[in-house]
């Protein structure tokens, strides 16, 4: 079983990146289970949003607390919440940011990757340059760094998933996918 | 047709493909998607269904009785102070013997408020004559619909379909949804004995002396037991349609236990990794999930429990006074019986508090270590 844990803040569609991995992951066969941390969400208040993905019925209903990997929509989350909480050793944390890894200080029992979401997300007019929507923008490095599905099956998923500026989110979960290097 | 689901949708989904007619609701969180999503089916003609909007649960139920009594068929869902607030008419949908189905999701009651899971707002209900079906996941969810129609047209008893807030009303998960010919072939249209039809009067629910009452009780008490029965048959045949195997209960390594974990909805679902985990330690310990709860499978929980050693039955539900109420029945359930385990009772996860396979697992070793029930209640998880 893979264990995924989303940090992001209220509005970057955090939770909606996750249920879109979650449909990707579904329509290559796989169990997944995807799910907020249940409370009231609030624009800019950290959120979670946790992914298991199964080859069976996934049966544990709780929250995810340790995590295969991890990835970061919002950089300003880091060492104001606990990102790297019980993350396994040598799991990836995958962050939207276009600063060098060594600078983000997590330990080097883990892998660290960047992805420029921000950057990605604005050039194709999703959100506002203080208030960005950067989940699809996001997914593709996730999906190409995990391997986690193929990039057909996440760009339909992101089709799919998103409420508006369709083709604009797909562009950018693409584009996110070819820039991203492994 | 394979779908990710969130488990408010799995139950509207069940209530579409099952060919609900009437549908009235009232919001309420964490239900609210449950019927958004079914008046929009109604609305765009995808589901040909009469959505009737209303001011409150307690007139949603009235309004389900009424076309109910008319012998088409009916849904509607909520939660906690919802179903509280449909209490009268919950004794009312029994009492007309109309199969209502409904959709509750177990949250927990306020003061202070509360949107997360607990089972005490649907056990509340337990003596209305509802039938009550506490499922594990998405796809539980909406198969459980479906048989839930079988099983209360059959029998004329309403029936409600229960799941955990959040936890399966905002989880997404795979779901297949079933093909609508193969529901048809399990689920007939509902035929009614007794209708209203203004070309054939009768009288409903008037004013019935002692010398007449007492014998409707009975036979709803009747109905009840031969639903016990009903579950099962219609468990067998949607699994030869459908390749999916419900019944009364659902047990997991149970067949060389010497203890077993007993428990109900997510929590079950969550155990059975606990068991995995404890078996690989050498631990002889196995899981009876109760799946349908009234009616009470007494008897098969009987022929489970009462050759092991220990039973630790584990509660998101508190009766207040007394101690967790899958407890108080299964206590109750093995009490005449020569041979019987002892039996613990935890309680744990009140308002949503998250309860892992880890927790289970320090409940299990817990509870190994003690030689007797001391008192009815270890909690777990509690902070004071």
């Amino acid at each position: 079983m893979l264990e995924l844990r989303l940090h992001g803040r209220g509005g970057q569609g955090t939770v909606v990146a996750a249920k879109i991995l979650a449909d990707a992951l579904c329509s290559e066969g796989k169990f997944v289970q995807a799910f907020p941390e249940y409370g009231v969400e609030r624009r800019g208040a950290p959120v979670k949003a946790f992914l298991r993905v199964k080859d069976d019925v996934v049966y544990e209903r709780s929250k995810i607390y340790e995590p295969d990997h991890i990835v970061v929509l919002d950089p300003t989350l880091i060492g104001f919440v606990g990102i790297a909480d019980g993350l396994k050793k040598g799991g990836w944390i995958i962050v939207n940011t276009t600063r060098k890894v060594e600078e983000l200080g997590f330990d080097s029992s883990f892998r660290v990757a960047t992805v420029a979401a921000k950057e990605i997300a604005l050039k194709y007019h999703l959100g506002s340059e203080s208030s960005p929507i950067v989940n699809t923008a996001i997914l593709g490095g996730v999906v190409k760094i995990l391997k986690l599905c193929s990039l057909k099956s996440l760009l339909d998923a992101v089709r799919e998933g998103v409420p508006r500026k369709k083709e604009e989110n797909v562009k950018a979960a693409e584009e996110s996918y070819k820039k991203t290097k492994v | 047709m394979r779908k990710v689901l969130m488990g408010n949708h799995a139950l509207s989904y069940g209530a579409k493909v099952s060919r609900a007619q009437v549908i009235s609701a009232y919001p309420i969180t964490p239900q609210t998607e449950v019927v958004e999503l079914l008046s929009k089916m109604c609305a765009s003609g995808e589901l040909k269904a009469k959505f009737i909007k209303v001011e409150s649960e307690h007139s949603a139920m009235a309004a389900l009785i009424g076309a109910s009594s008319v012998g088409v068929r009916t849904f509607t869902a909520t939660s906690a102070q919802g179903l509280a607030h449909m209490h009268e008419m919950l004794h009312w949908a029994a009492g007309a013997r109309t199969p209502v189905v409904m959709g509750n999701i177990n949250r927990a009651f306020a003061p202070p408020w509360s949107v997360w899971t607990e089972q005490n707002d649907s056990l509340s209900q337990r003596d209305t004559g509802w039938m009550q079906i506490y499922a594990q996941n998405n796809q539980e969810v909406l198969d459980s619909v479906i048989q839930a129609y079988k099983v209360a047209e059959s029998l004329d008893l309403p029936a409600m379909v229960i799941l955990a807030a959040f936890v399966l009303s905002h989880t997404s998960e795979t779901v297949e949804i079933p093909g609508q010919e193969k529901v048809d072939e399990f689920l007939p249209p509902y035929e009614r004995k007794y209708k209203i039809d203004p070309d054939e009067p009768h009288a409903f629910g008037g004013l019935t002396d002692p010398d007449n009452y007492f014998e409707l009780r009975y036979k709803i008490q009747k109905a009840m037991e031969e639903a016990l029965e009903k579950w099962e048959e219609a468990g067998e045949e949607f699994e030869s349609i459908f390749g999916r195997k419900y019944g009364l209960l659902e047990t997991y390594k149970v067949s060389d236990a010497k203890s077993l974990i007993v428990s109900s909805s997510t929590i079950a679902s969550t155990a059975r990794n606990a068991v995995d985990r404890l078996r690989e330690k050498g631990e002889k310990v196995g899981l009876l999930r109760i799946r349908v709860f009234r009616p009470f499978p007494a008897e098969k929980i009987r022929g489970i429990l009462s050759s092991v050693g220990k039973a630790i039955v584990i509660d998101r539900n508190i009766g207040f006074g007394a101690s967790g109420i899958f407890y108080q029945e299964i206590k109750a359930a093995m009490y005449n019986e020569e041979q019987k385990p002892p039996i613990f009772g935890v309680v744990t996860g009140l308002g949503g508090r998250d309860v892992s396979s880890k927790d289970i697992i320090e409940i299990y070793q817990d509870v190994i270590r003690r030689e007797e029930p001391k008192s009815d209640i270890i909690w777990k998880g509690l902070k004071l």
